[in-house]
């Protein structure tokens, strides 16, 4: 074998690999989006019932990976879990873009003035670490997960905007752009007709490469006891009230942990992978 | 130089303005009466006459931007307020939380330093190699670790298993290791490949070849040429990253009880502390945008292209 075939089938391997990463990742996320959906048929036991007498119990048949500090079913708590986490990001996910695409566009479109002023706009408030600004709007409206929501999205947003404004001023110089200016095409169909379908393949790349991100925000602010409140089971705060028992009962903590772990490196390999195989769409 | 600073400073205010008007702001964003929540907090009954004897104390009665003008001329002398649960002035309690929490920073930045930078180097170096794997492999553990868990990880087998450090508190060097270490691990993925991918695009520049053409050892055409410009990148990332640090130590610094600004922010915000919380955000924002400038004014040191079109 010359030392091109040897390059050519190192080639064919790299793609390969990165197309079994793509297809153990999306059989994750599915698996995961299927338990949530299905979470009552999966869980062995009521997520949220409480029975002291059975607190701190190893694995047993009733109790697949055993019970908490108040004897809760930690197997159904860990899929009940799934709910909530995933949940939660899609719709934080989903209005942020609700908001930052329209803004996004508009800013870029238009120009002039409206550009400037949400520029400064998003200077503003990206001036403050995210993370911050996230738990100070969540300190002050309260804990819950509505204003969960709240914070992460009022915060997050500029972030795509700005993105997608920058997308957009590239798209709008080009020529299929200004020859359907010409042809004296309203400004509304430009943009839904030929802006939007150009940047959306991106746009969803920049999703789905952030959602692991928005996981592990929603369950760090759980772990603080800022989001999701009691009985409801999400990892972070699983993890939080593990924090007194683990030194004996480390699958307290072991088990939560490990599910927030495999579903955001699920959705970073898959973001990574649908990046790569748009990449190759382009060339 | 010189102008290049004055004019990066003189970008700074409209943003410090915008910081603090938002800041201010949130404040009002409190469901209800800020008044009738102040007397809820301190435990006294929230009476007609106290609320209304309150709202005048607090300034509340006045016009909103004249509100403003007044917290802003106040947070220009240092006075942040009172915090309403220990009464202490919220600048005080600040700089009491604030040493810390630069230590736990400082830390984890040479943590970072230290494991990533290396690492980075060699992988671009052997690209496609193990190394190159492995490190591909760590950065995407690193980015998808909650670095809650990781710090519970580490506290068990290193802790409680192994007993090599202590668990909780700030004291000796050995309390420092393991919370420096769990904010440092988002980061090093992240840093490590972000060297390999900006040496890799620099050693095919043609100054590379250049070098190679004037007979320099590989070794020398590395360690001063490519690397040297390879870090701009890192140094700026680091910069914006000591920002998001500090929202990181929140959660290391409740997992291990250190008792740094993190800590602070939180207790502030479940005691619904509104001085505090507001204090807080004030402060870090404030550190974080200074950061940012100082990377900016390094940056221009480092390369002489940024300065030159800023005297342009």
């Amino acid at each position: 074998m010359g030392r091109r075939e040897i390059r050519v089938l190192r080639d064919v391997k790299r793609k390969l690999l990165s197309h079994k990463l793509m297809m153990i990742s999306s059989m994750i996320i599915l698996f995961m989006m299927v338990l949530a959906l299905f979470a009552p048929f999966f869980a062995p036991n009521d997520p949220n019932l409480i029975d002291i007498t059975q607190k701190l119990q190893g694995p047993s048949s009733q109790f697949p990976l055993g019970t908490d500090h108040l004897g809760r079913c930690i197997l159904s708590r860990l899929i009940y879990g799934t709910q909530i986490s995933l949940g939660t990001a899609f719709l934080v996910m989903g209005l942020t873009m609700m908001i930052s695409i329209p803004l996004g566009i508009y800013a870029g479109f238009r120009g002039g003035k409206v550009d400037y002023f949400f520029m400064r706009l998003c200077d503003t408030l990206m001036a403050f670490p995210s993370f911050l600004l996230s738990l100070a709007l969540i300190g002050v409206l309260g804990t819950s997960l509505s204003n969960l929501i709240f914070a992460m999205v009022l915060v997050q947003w500029v972030f795509y905007a700005r993105v997608i404004r920058g997308m957009v001023l590239s798209v709008k110089k080009q020529n299929f752009v200004l020859a359907a200016k010409i042809c004296g095409t309203p400004r509304l169909i430009i943009v839904i007709k030929h802006i939007l379908p150009t940047i959306i393949s991106q746009v969803i790349v920049l999703v789905f490469m952030d959602i692991g991100g928005v996981i592990l925000s929603i369950s760090g602010l759980s772990f603080l006891g800022l989001g999701i409140q009691p009985p409801d089971a999400e990892w972070g705060m699983m993890i939080n009230d593990s924090k007194p028992f683990f030194r004996n009962n480390p699958s307290l903590m072991l088990y939560p942990g490990m599910m927030i772990f495999i579903v955001v490196i699920a959705f970073n390999l898959f973001g990574e992978a649908l990046r790569d195989a748009l990449d190759l769409k382009k060339e | 130089m010189g102008w290049f600073i004055v004019k990066r400073l003189t970008s700074l205010i409209p943003i410090l303005l915008g910081i603090s008007l938002i800041t201010f702001i949130l404040l009002h964003l409190i469901p209800g009466d800020p008044a009738v929540a102040y007397l809820r907090i301190s435990h006294i009954p929230p009476t007609d006459e106290a609320v209304a004897a309150l709202r005048v104390e607090l300034g509340l009665n006045k016009p909103l931007y004249i509100q403003y003008l007044d917290w802003l001329g106040k947070v220009l002398q240092l006075d942040l307020g009172m915090s309403y649960v220990s009464k202490n002035a919220v600048w005080d309690e600040i700089l009491l939380h604030l040493f810390p929490t630069i230590q736990l920073t400082c830390a984890s930045l040479i943590f970072i330093v230290v494991i990533s930078l290396p690492i980075g180097m060699i992988s671009a170096i052997y690209k496609g190699k193990f190394v190159d794997q492995f490190s591909r492999i760590v950065a995407f553990v690193s980015v998808s670790m909650p670095s809650f868990w990781f710090g519970f990880l580490l506290i068990y087998l290193l802790s409680v298993k192994l007993d090599l450090f202590p668990v909780l508190g700030r004291g000796t060097l050995a309390h420092l290791v393991l919370p420096s270490l769990t904010l440092a691990f988002g980061y090093i993925g992240t840093y490590m490949r972000l060297l390999r991918a900006s040496m890799l695009e620099n050693l095919n520049e043609p100054f590379v070849m250049y070098a190679k053409a004037r007979g320099l050892r590989q070794r020398l055409i590395v360690s001063r040429h490519v690397l040297k410009k390879s870090l701009l990148p890192v140094i700026t990332g680091l910069g914006m990253s000591l920002g998001n640090m500090l929202g990181g130590a929140v959660i290391v610094e409740t997992i291990f009880a250190w008792p740094g600004m993190g800590q602070l922010f939180v207790t502030s915000i479940l005691n619904q502390d509104y001085p505090m919380i507001q204090g807080c955000v004030l402060f870090m924002s404030v550190i974080f945008v200074v950061c940012n400038l100082l990377v900016d004014i390094m940056y221009s040191f480092l390369d002489p292209r940024i300065r030159w079109e800023g005297e342009k």
